[in-house]
């Protein structure tokens, strides 16, 4: 790490509050914040989170995470907090109930500090398309903090944050941890309660832990994991961290078909060889329907994506004209102004893919690779207990330099097949390559978290040492 | 092929609507991805799909009444209401 980045473990901020005053640290955070030039937030709780800090101070606050600052991304629902989702189209829009994950924080005492900026409706690798203006990232400030969680990236880099909630539909936790050099996780699918998540495509995202180590990434899912009837697709189980692979013989499995330029496969290349010192198997493995996967991903993604959008009509909530008029002239202009383009293209593509004629030819097709990514996966995982790569093909990109939707859309390429196959993954950061940071990807099998903390918590260590 | 009626076409259906210049520029970007799209033309192995990647089937709650948001609640976001009800715009011309 260089001199100016610095990123606060649980374990950091509690050795801190044996001694000072939380409400000092709090409001020493929030001055942080305030002269940072990363944009990492839409919307601070000051407010709040300095009466929280009070309670704490005067012991009247009780659970796992009583006393922590974290910071949630801004498409998961706060009551009476204002949840923009980095759109114009609900920039005054204010829920009237807490999310799930957000009840379970306030539930253990969490102080949730502030919104995380993000990329529009969470549809971006870059955090360029928010409405509330780009997330700079922590290494370098002409750089972008990836995306679309870019905010809860690069105020866990940056310090500002001490744990953070993400979402992940294709990579979106996964890529602003890579790039800002913190430890993020997307969950299995089903394992955390997406009640209150402002929906993009709902069968590919969860929402997931973000911190700057993985243990504490490991207390985060802990607290947020667990049984919610108010979401059908919950699997109704929880999670408890317990180490239970401390000592296991992981066989370690590369996948071929996904990679990067030299800067990420070099490191790449170097962390595998460790991993092969720390005396586990590493072999390599190939999927081929990884050829197709990014295409059919964002055929689903962009097709869930325009059914989901429909509700934005500036009727109920969200953005709205002065005068009403015919319904289709109001509801169009409405989702004309209140829109930006990223989001308009996948509405669009989206409304295209599903319309009559080419449900067959694209839809539907991309739903039968969706079955040959799942099969490579659980094919690999019958050889392999995880599986890596690099999370990124790419380090951190110039602000402005992707201009074209396509080229951005296949920064994706590592991470989407994850959300296709509805496995958890993680990025771990590995160090840097030119003062940028780079992440490995860690997956697993369908609730395979421990194991992947496990070799995660081994390999952290490692890489410490290394780089 | 994609052209810019066709455009115009999907904008209509997803209900935004778009200038003569985004409706060029929107051409000239779908194209480029629905082309990439074209890539699963290749795909000859025909199998299920897969809507949902959990084997979860037909999750039931009781149908217990619970307490739900005041009108008050529901019609806070709201630009347009009137007597406790959402306006919406006409519909019918």
């Amino acid at each position: 790490m260089t001199g100016k980045v610095k990123g606060i473990t649980v374990e950091e901020w509690k050795n801190r509050l044996e001694c000072e005053k939380c409400y000092d640290l709090i409001s020493e955070l929030f001055d942080r914040i305030k002269k940072s030039r990363l944009n990492a937030y839409i919307t601070l709780c000051e407010d709040e989170a300095l009466k929280q800090a009070e309670k704490y101070d005067s012991g009247k606050v009780e659970g796992r995470l009583s006393g922590i600052p974290v910071a949630v991304k801004d498409c998961i629902s706060t009551k009476g907090v204002r949840t923009t989702c980095g759109s114009k189209m609900l920039e005054n829009y204010v829920p009237p109930f807490d999310a799930h994950v957000v009840e379970r924080l306030k539930q253990e005492g969490a102080i949730i500090i502030g919104k995380t900026n993000m990329d529009e409706f969470a549809m971006g690798t870059t955090t360029e398309t928010s409405y509330f203006g780009v997330v700079r990232n922590p290494y370098d400030e002409e750089r972008v903090a990836g995306g679309s969680s870019g905010g809860s990236g690069a105020c866990l880099g940056g310090g500002e944050a001490v744990l953070a909630l993400g979402s992940d539909t294709g990579g979106s936790i996964r890529c602003p941890a890579s790039f800002c050099g913190v430890a993020g996780l997307k969950p299995t699918y089903g394992l955390v309660s997406r009640y209150g998540l402002i929906p993009y495509a709902n069968s590919l995202e969860q929402i997931g832990p973000m911190a700057c180590c993985v243990r504490d990434v490991a207390v985060l899912l802990e607290v947020i994991a667990g049984k919610d009837e108010r979401d059908s697709t919950n699997a109704g189980r929880g999670f408890k961290f317990e180490n239970r692979y401390e000592n296991h013989s992981f066989r370690i499995g590369i996948v071929k078909e996904m990679g990067g330029n030299e800067d990420v496969t070099g490191r790449f290349e170097e962390v595998a060889e460790l991993i092969r010192e720390m005396g586990y198997e590493v072999g390599e493995v190939s999927m081929p329907s990884f050829k197709y996967a990014l295409a059919a991903y964002y055929i689903i993604a962009t097709g869930e994506a325009s059914s989901n959008l429909a509700r934005y009509d500036g009727v109920r909530y969200g953005f709205a004209l002065e005068e009403l008029d015919s319904w289709t002239r109001y509801f169009s202009k409405v989702r004309a102004l209140g829109f930006g383009d990223e989001v308009k293209r996948r509405i669009m593509l989206g409304t295209y893919a599903l319309s009559a004629g080419y449900y067959g030819k694209y839809y539907l097709k991309a739903l039968k690779v969706r079955t040959l990514v799942k099969r490579d996966f659980e094919r690999a995982f019958s050889n392999f207990d995880l599986l890596i790569s690099p999370t990124m093909p790419a380090l951190p990109f110039k602000v402005g330099e992707l201009t074209d939707p396509l080229t951005m859309y296949k920064m994706d390429v590592n991470t989407v097949p994850v959300n296709m196959a509805g496995i958890p993954a993680m990025s771990l950061p590995v160090g840097l390559v030119r003062g940028l940071p780079v992440g490995l990807q860690i997956m697993g099998n369908h609730f395979g978290e421990e194991k992947i903390i496990s070799f995660a918590l081994k390999v952290e260590e490692r890489v410490k040492e290394a780089f | 092929m994609l052209t810019i009626d066709d455009v115009y076409k999907i904008a209509e259906l997803a209900k935004i609507e778009i200038t003569k210049e985004e409706a060029e520029k929107f051409q000239k970007e779908l194209m480029s991805i629905v082309d990439y799209f074209n890539v699963l033309d290749e795909v000859e192995e025909d199998v299920e799909p897969t809507f949902h990647v959990l084997p979860l089937k037909n999750v039931f709650r009781d149908d217990v009444p619970k307490e739900s948001l005041s009108r008050e609640e529901v019609l806070a976001n709201a630009k347009h209401k009137e007597n406790g009800y959402f306006k919406g715009p006409k519909i019918v011309e």
